[in-house]
């Protein structure tokens, strides 16, 4: 019952949500309303050799300060499931064939988010042995997300370009 | 009235029936999910989030995988269809159908499993480690909530004397002391559980889950793509409502209509939406005070279920 007076006590703790972007504002999207992924796009998160930054910042934009789900945006656990792939770190060389894996996957309509400045550039992981490249080299990129990590708001203002709300 | 002014109505019934539950289970599952969402604090993607995610999933392609057969893509289909077949003769709104004769108890399981079969064997089709592993687990807890179903049913039908789901329900509502019996409230409590357990609710299975390796029912459907995945989440919805709605009519059978003219339908529909939305709302808040359960105790909650249906039966025997 402790749990019970932690739910009366704290009520609602996510914060207003920012005006929407409206459809089309992230960079590859459709900007019709009928856009196939209006409203409600399953995202599948692959980390292609991120140092786990960019994870963390994911996982508190769906935590219940951010509430990234009431943009109708949903993290599945399988990329079949998914309508668009959020992909974090530099390719590594291990990781190429698992992303191409990964995307051919993913049913059509499909989006690829690169989330942070190694998935973009390599960021600080510029020119290791062990990578093989931008998320663009190996997969098409259709929304960059920039940051080291990239925060929360940041994060939930180029998805709720992909659904529109 | 004659004959055939009856069954026009009857017919009307069915329809009705049939578009009420189809509309309203997504809504049900997004209810759910914003119950959760309000007492963690969220504010929740709002009701109608499933109903949006279908028909954005109806407009994708169907990705099967290499070397899946035609029981990969008849699976869904096998699901939906016999999960709308109860959904059309169960005693929802009415207890005049002329599909009387396939509302019976063991018709109704025999259908429920055979979606559940249906979908074990797709996931077995797979070929995946995660499918067969879902499988397997999905089939070890319906082989043990499938007989409590059974007998939580028994309890009831044994002051009848008959099977028959419209039955059962008149009876209730011809004797409505019968509701607070001995074996109506032990059936119930055996119900409740194995509904928990057969539509893969916390603490048995937990339908967010992205952790393949606790997953029962997802695991099962990790491949699905597409349309096939909308049809796989609408018939999980389905079953959903299908399930606590005979939870809610056969052990709380009033406002459901005992004829099939217009305006008891019309309030049976009523009382019918507020009931299964209570049931709802009760399981999704239940839910959030819950963890999952380690598997190896999902038996031991099952079989403390079937001992329940055991007591209701020996109930309705011995002290009716």
């Amino acid at each position: 019952m402790s749990v019970l007076g932690k739910i009366v006590r704290t009520g609602r703790v996510a914060e207003p949500a920012p005006p929407a972007p409206g459809v089309g504002a992230g960079r590859g999207c459709d900007s019709s309303p009928a856009a196939p992924l209006a409203s409600s796009v399953q995202l599948r998160h692959v980390d292609a050799g991120s140092c786990n930054g960019c994870e963390l910042e994911i996982a508190s934009a769906f935590g219940p300060v951010y509430d990234a789900e009431r943009y109708g945006l949903r993290l599945v656990a399988s990329p079949r499931h998914a309508d668009a792939l959020l992909v974090t770190g530099p390719v590594t060389r291990n990781m190429a064939d698992p992303l191409r894996a990964t995307y051919e996957a993913t049913p059509r309509p499909k989006r690829v988010v690169a989330v942070g400045d190694c998935a973009r550039n390599c960021g600080v992981f510029a020119g290791g042995y062990g990578v093989e490249g931008a998320v663009s080299d190996v997969v098409p990129v259709d929304v960059e997300v920039p940051g080291c990590p990239p925060a929360p708001h940041v994060l939930i203002a180029a998805l709720r370009g992909l659904t529109g709300r | 009235m004659t004959g055939s002014a009856v069954t026009v109505g009857a017919l009307a019934a069915v329809t009705a029936q049939l578009v009420l539950v189809v509309g309203g289970a997504p809504l049900l599952a997004g209810l759910m999910r914003q119950v959760r969402a309000r007492l963690e604090g969220r504010v929740g993607a709002g009701v109608g989030q499933p109903w949006r995610d279908l028909r954005k999933q109806l407009g994708k392609e169907a990705i099967r995988p290499d070397g899946s057969s035609w029981v990969f893509t008849a699976a869904p289909r096998v699901l939906l269809a016999s999960t709308l077949l109860i959904a059309a003769v169960a005693p929802f709104l009415s207890t005049v159908s002329p599909l009387d004769g396939v509302a019976d108890l063991f018709a109704v399981v025999a259908l429920l499993l055979l979606g559940t079969v249906a979908l074990a064997v797709a996931g077995l089709d797979t070929g995946t480690a995660f499918g067969g592993m879902g499988a397997s687990r999905e089939i070890t807890v319906a082989a043990l909530a499938e007989p409590t179903i059974l007998l939580a049913g028994f309890a009831l039908s044994a002051r009848v004397g008959s099977s028959n789901l419209a039955a059962l329900v008149e009876g209730m509502l011809t004797a409505p002391g019968q509701v607070l019996s001995p074996a109506s409230l032990l059936a119930a409590v055996a119900f409740a559980v194995v509904v928990v357990a057969e539509t893969g609710r916390l603490p048995v299975d937990n339908p967010a889950t992205h952790l393949e390796l606790t997953m029962i029912h997802e695991a099962m459907v990790l491949e699905y793509a597409g349309r096939d995945l909308a049809l796989v989440e609408l018939a999980s919805a389905l079953r959903l409502t299908v399930l606590l709605g005979l939870g809610a009519n056969l052990f709380l059978p009033w406002g459901v209509a005992t004829t099939a003219s217009p305006l008891p339908l019309l309030g049976a529909a009523m009382l019918f939406a507020v009931k299964v939305v209570a049931f709802g709302a009760a399981l999704a808040a239940f839910e959030v005070f819950m963890a999952k359960w380690r598997l190896f105790r999902v038996p031991e909650l099952l079989a403390g279920s079937f001992l329940f249906g055991l007591l209701a039966v020996s109930a309705s025997f011995f002290l009716a």
